[in-house]
């Protein structure tokens, strides 16, 4: 392969590299991108493409898909590069099915063969690709495919393997339950593991299994402790090691395991108390994944039964992080102060100041934490200022997301702790001017039901006023510009059902505003309906009262406009009111009693009063009603779906291979043998019949010889092997006993349909909860003070705030400073700040000394980052003198990777030194095997850059290039 | 599940590396990786290292021009998962010596092999560098 180049890779590929690479705009890389997908789609179904070639096209596929292009043309050629015998082709392929396909895409179908294959193969990497690609592309149907040799790879010899099948027997679990629950007990066995890579592993599904049944693992609670104890010991090998902590992560796995063990459980508590204290001893908070520790032990010892001294430590672990200049440490203080609020409620107290100052971060994932914070801590003596802090949040945020959020969660603790019917409902009306459009409707149909309801429990005055106050509000409201529908919907509700209850408002005056509602919103349909419903209960209490009715000239055309609207459902609306203009009295009362929305309306499915009628029908002769599951015409289908539910545990895919095809077709098996067997081997003939009938033509396709049938067959094989897909087993949706609690009318939409009859219980309990004291609501404006010091500390606190703001101020200078003081260092090819926690490679004070820079910086008059900078000078440097004089200075003063691209750019002096040593080290990965010392050299290395980048610069890519920051070292 | 994710994004906003954990369409994908590179890019160096999206977490961390974004479950630690991609970060630079953005490109299906070695069905299952490390070297000695 002549055009090959430095890294095994063509010439070709480095050019792609290299212009994706320097893509300036995502129009230039689509642009790329296209032209590349026209190039592939003609070469990749060339004939005889080398293997290599080929692995080549298929990572260009890769990244196509990756850069948000279909490259579907090409999934077949990387599902035929898993049959490939070479390992690393094989796992490229492997690689790009995971990446290119799903688990139910139609070619899965042609890989579980390979799979089953290479699962038994004797190089154990291959069973490693294998199970990884099970992992990922194995889906219900094809489990048992694979599963008994998964089961048996669960006692190889080679650790790797055995990890991985513990996670292909997760995958398995967490995609069908019910197909591997046999063999669960498999985890607990792994858990005792000699590799503790395969330990570590089994922790994963042991946390799932715990997470959804505690207490069948209450005996494990002393063994993962034990475990913790052995990790924490530093028992395990030093490559688990991560920044001098023994094996942070299995760590933290187990931590949460205990957490879930020990909730709730005295016992099982007690036996972890004093590996958890010894880890939190031992954590360095001084390190980023010591305080990840820290913090797994502070969630798990507010979760499981909690213990005083820990409780303690915990506490103190908490201060320091909130006391923490760095935000990710502050963001984990306040969601710990959450967690452990619930145990020690005085612990928010010590920190008010540290939560008010979050709160006003302009970090939008602090405010969002420390919102969730008060959201816990929300009683009814702080409500008031919580809600109103969250609807100004609510106010000033786009992401409409987190706008429902916070919005269900306003409405969720208005109800809750509402203080005063004129607060609730002034808070709900902002919250649905802002987000009526986002909350959910149930959320509306909530309010409407709660002013039905009323929220005083027996006391009807309470109900009034609470009704009468959201008239009063929304008729002010209403004539507000560009509401929300949902808000309208709720409001022409209120008005129509209460409008007129209380006597203060005519019967003209509220058709009036109803007729203005509808027609500023004209195109909404459901607002017009809710509006027209409205006018048809004002004007039957009215006529129910025995007062003349006048329809307005406005309602008049509005519901003229209605009778001829397209929309059938307002339509009848329109001609239901007409109707009831025409009623007396008593009718109008019986069909819409007043202030009835809360009354059931039974509903009798049977239709009892029409038996006469049918009686009389089947006595002259007609045919009696057939139910629809008895029709004939459907019996296969309901007999087919009642044998479906009952087959799906034996159900199964036939995955050894098939017979050559016969002339003949296997004969019609008669249907409804049921395999009693719930074996797993996957041998179920007889229960098969339905499938067969489908795919009985295709069946060759998967057969042992399948990768040479391939090209032939492909057709068949889009055809869906498995089920069917009925919708699982849905039984018809039963409309029995629907009760609306509505006025009479028919409004198919439902203004309250009454998904909540279990929310009414809930809702009567916290009904009860809520004892509204005025002095106390009134008291209570401060976050944090317990209700009768609550006075004290409003001003207190609101001091804090105010002088938080100016230590915030000072800090933000201080922090503009610094950053302006660093500037120096971030203008250089350094990697940013943020790097230099690493405690590798701290250059950041001898930068600032370096005025020759700075001068460059003029000279050549670069405004953007320094990497450009650098890499000009690496372009200059090819005037030699300049170059040297560079270099030298350059390469004292400052930090490796300067070095590193100088002296690049010094070797390009001496470029045929560098292109006759190149070819010898092809590969660049070999190479760092073949110099395993090399590795071990943390940090940059000058000799290794140096050779690295006169490959590349070799293929034309060079940092001189558009986009030199493709050759800065990740690693500082 | 736990992680949902694992992308690296340059600076310019150009994917360098994608792995997903549940499926998404190619549309889905690019939709949501150009909305959290926005989220993320317009960040300071002070906030943290978290953000919050949909119903779920990106833990970020930028490592010279390139961001290393993961999402994450709710309940996910997220200090930890910062230090797991610096332990991604880590191994990369053992493997490749000096690690830079263009040995990601070039090499993209090795970078994709390590991952595939320290995450399974969204889960961390191996933070042994040499462990991780093993099967790549193993390959590239037989090829």
């Amino acid at each position: 392969m002549g055009s090959q180049g430095g890294f095994g890779q063509s010439k070709e590929f480095l050019d792609l590299i290299k212009s994706i690479g320097e893509a300036r705009s995502k129009a230039e890389e689509d642009r790329i991108v296209l032209h590349e997908i026209e190039m592939l789609k003609r070469r990749i179904s060339e004939p005889d493409i080398p293997k290599r070639k080929m692995k080549e096209y298929i990572i260009r596929l890769v990244y196509v898909e990756m850069l948000g292009h279909d490259a579907s043309f090409g999934y077949i050629h990387a599902v035929k590069m898993t049959h490939d015998d070479n390992i690393h082709l094989k796992r490229t392929g492997y690689l790009a099915v995971t990446l290119f396909l799903n688990e139910d895409h139609d070619l899965i179908i042609l890989i579980v063969n390979t799979i089953q294959k290479d699962l038994k193969s004797d190089n154990y990497l291959v069973v490693c690709a294998a199970l990884n690609v099970v992992c990922k592309l194995i889906n219900e149907e094809t489990i048992p495919a694979v599963l008994p040799q998964v089961v048996e790879l669960l006692g190889h010899q080679k650790e790797a393997v055995r990890k991985k099948a513990v996670m292909a027997l997760h995958r398995f679990y967490q995609r069908s339950p019910s197909s591997v629950n046999h063999l669960i007990s498999n985890f607990q066995k792994r858990l005792c593991d000699n590799d503790p890579g395969v330990m570590g592993a089994t922790l994963c599904p042991l946390f799932d299994l715990i997470t959804i049944d505690v207490n069948s693992y209450k005996d494990l609670v002393a063994t993962f402790a034990s475990i913790l104890k052995q990790v924490a010991e530093r028992r395990l090998p030093k490559s688990y090691d991560y920044h001098q902590m023994p094996a942070p992560f299995i760590q933290i796995k187990l931590l949460k395991i205990l957490a879930l063990l020990g909730s709730g459980d005295k016992k099982a508590s007690e036996q972890m108390y004093t590996i958890v204290s010894d880890i939190m001893r031992k954590c360095d908070s001084t390190s980023n994944i010591g305080n990840a520790v820290l913090y797994e032990c502070i969630c798990c010892i507010s979760s499981i039964h909690p213990n005083p001294k820990l409780l303690e430590s915990a506490a103190d672990a908490i201060s320091k992080f909130l006391k923490s200049d760095s935000h990710n440490l502050k963001y984990l203080g306040i969601d710990t102060l959450g967690r452990l609020i619930k145990l020690s409620p005085e612990i928010a107290e010590q920190h008010q100041l540290a939560v008010i100052d979050c709160l006003e971060d302009p970090d939008d994932t602090l405010k969002r934490k420390t919102f969730e914070l008060l959201f816990k801590m929300t009683k009814s003596s702080n409500v008031e200022v919580i809600v109103d802090r969250m609807i100004d949040y609510m106010i000033s945020i786009n992401d409409n997301h987190y706008k429902t959020e916070i919005a269900s969660r306003c409405v969720e603790l208005a109800e809750q702790f509402a203080p005063s019917n004129q607060w609730f409902i002034q808070t709900m009306n902002r919250v649905f001017e802002h987000a009526g459009d986002l909350v959910n409707a149930k959320v509306a149909h909530n309010l409407m039901r709660i002013i039905a309801e009323g929220f005083g429990g027996d006391d009807d005055t309470a109900d009034t006023q609470l009704r009468s106050s959201a008239v009063e509000s929304y008729l002010r409201i209403v004539g507000e510009p560009k509401l929300p529908s949902t808000f309208l919907q709720v409001i022409c509700w209120v008005l129509g059902e209460y409008g007129t209850a209380d006597g203060k408002y005519s019967a003209s005056y509220i058709p009036g505003k109803l007729c203005d509602v509808a027609e500023a919103y004209s195109t909404d349909d459901t607002v017009k309906a809710y509006a027209i419903s409205a006018l048809v209960k004002i004007y039957s209490f009215e006529i129910a009262a025995g007062r003349k009715v006048d329809l307005l000239p406005e309602c008049q055309s509005f519901v003229e406009e209605l009778l001829a609207s397209h929309s059938t459902d307002l339509q009848q609306r329109a001609y239901e009111l007409q109707a009831i203009l025409g009623l007396d009295a008593h009718a109008a009362t019986s069909i819409m009693p007043m202030d009835a929305s809360c009354e059931d309306i039974e509903i009798d499915k049977s239709l009892p009063f029409l038996n006469g009628y049918v009686q009389q029908s089947l006595e002259k002769g007609a045919h009696p009603y057939i139910p629809e599951n008895e029709r004939s015409g459907m019996i296969d289908v309901s007999s087919f779906r009642s044998q479906e539910q009952h087959e799906a545990s034996t159900h199964a895919l036939r995955f050894e291979a098939y017979e050559l095809p016969q002339p003949v077709m296997p004969s019609r098996i008669s249907p409804i043998v049921q395999a009693s067997s719930s074996e797993l081997v996957p041998v179920p003939e007889p229960s098969y019949h339905a499938e067969m009938h489908q795919v009985a033509a295709s069946l060759p396709s998967v057969s042992d010889t399948g990768s040479l049938e391939l090209k032939l067959k492909l057709d068949g094989v889009q055809r869906k092997w498995g089920k069917p897909t009925y919708s699982s087993a849905a039984p018809s949706t039963s409309n029995a006993g629907t009760h609306k609690i509505q006025n009479g009318a028919p409004q198919p939409d439902g203004v309250i349909s009454s998904s909540s009859r279990a929310h009414d219980i809930s809702y009567d309990s916290r009904r009860q909860q809520i004892e509204i004291s005025p002095e106390k609501q009134k008291l209570a404006a401060s976050l944090f003070g317990a209700t009768s010091k609550s006075d004290k500390r409003q001003s207190s606190a609101s001091q804090k705030v105010s002088k938080t703001h100016i230590p915030a101020a000072e800090k933000s200078h201080l922090a503009m400073n610094a950053t302006s003081d660093t500037a120096v260092i971030e203008k250089t090819p350094q990697p940013p700040p943020d790097l230099l926690d690493l405690g590798e490679a701290t250059v950041s004070g001898s930068a600032q000394s370096v005025d020759p820079f700075k001068q460059l910086e003029g000279l050549l008059d670069l405004n953007q980052d320094t990497s450009t900078i650098n890499s000009s000078i690496v372009g200059a440097s090819r005037a030699p003198d300049i170059m040297s004089l560079l270099g030298e200075t350059a390469l004292n003063v400052q930090g490796d990777s300067v070095a590193n691209l100088l002296s690049a750019g010094r070797d390009d002096a001496n470029l045929l030194s560098g292109f006759s040593n190149t070819p010898v080290r092809n590969d660049h990965g070999g190479c760092t095997l073949v110099n395993p010392t090399q590795q071990l050299i943390k940090g940059p290395n000058a000799k290794e850059s140096l050779e690295k980048d006169a490959l590349v610069r070799q293929m034309g890519v060079t940092p001189a290039g558009q986009n030199p920051n493709l050759f800065r070292d990740l690693l500082g | 599940m736990g992680i949902r994710f694992i992308l690296m994004v340059n600076k310019q906003g150009q994917t360098r590396l994608a792995q997903y954990y549940e499926y998404l369409t190619i549309e889905e994908r690019r939709a949501l990786e150009g909305e959290i590179v926005r989220k993320c890019l317009a960040r300071t160096e002070l906030q943290c290292s978290f953000v919050e999206h949909r119903n779920y977490k990106i833990v970020y961390r930028r490592y010279a021009s390139l961001f290393f974004l993961v999402g994450v479950d709710n309940e996910e630690n997220e200090l930890a998962i910062l230090e797991f991609i610096h332990l991604l970060v880590e191994t990369m630079d053992r493997h490749f010596g000096n690690v830079c953005e263009l040995d990601i490109m070039f090499h993209l299906e090795k970078a994709h092999f390590m991952l595939e070695e320290m995450v399974m069905n969204g889960c961390i299952v191996e933070t042994s560098k040499s462990n991780i490390l093993a099967p790549i070297q193993l390959m590239e000695k037989a090829s």
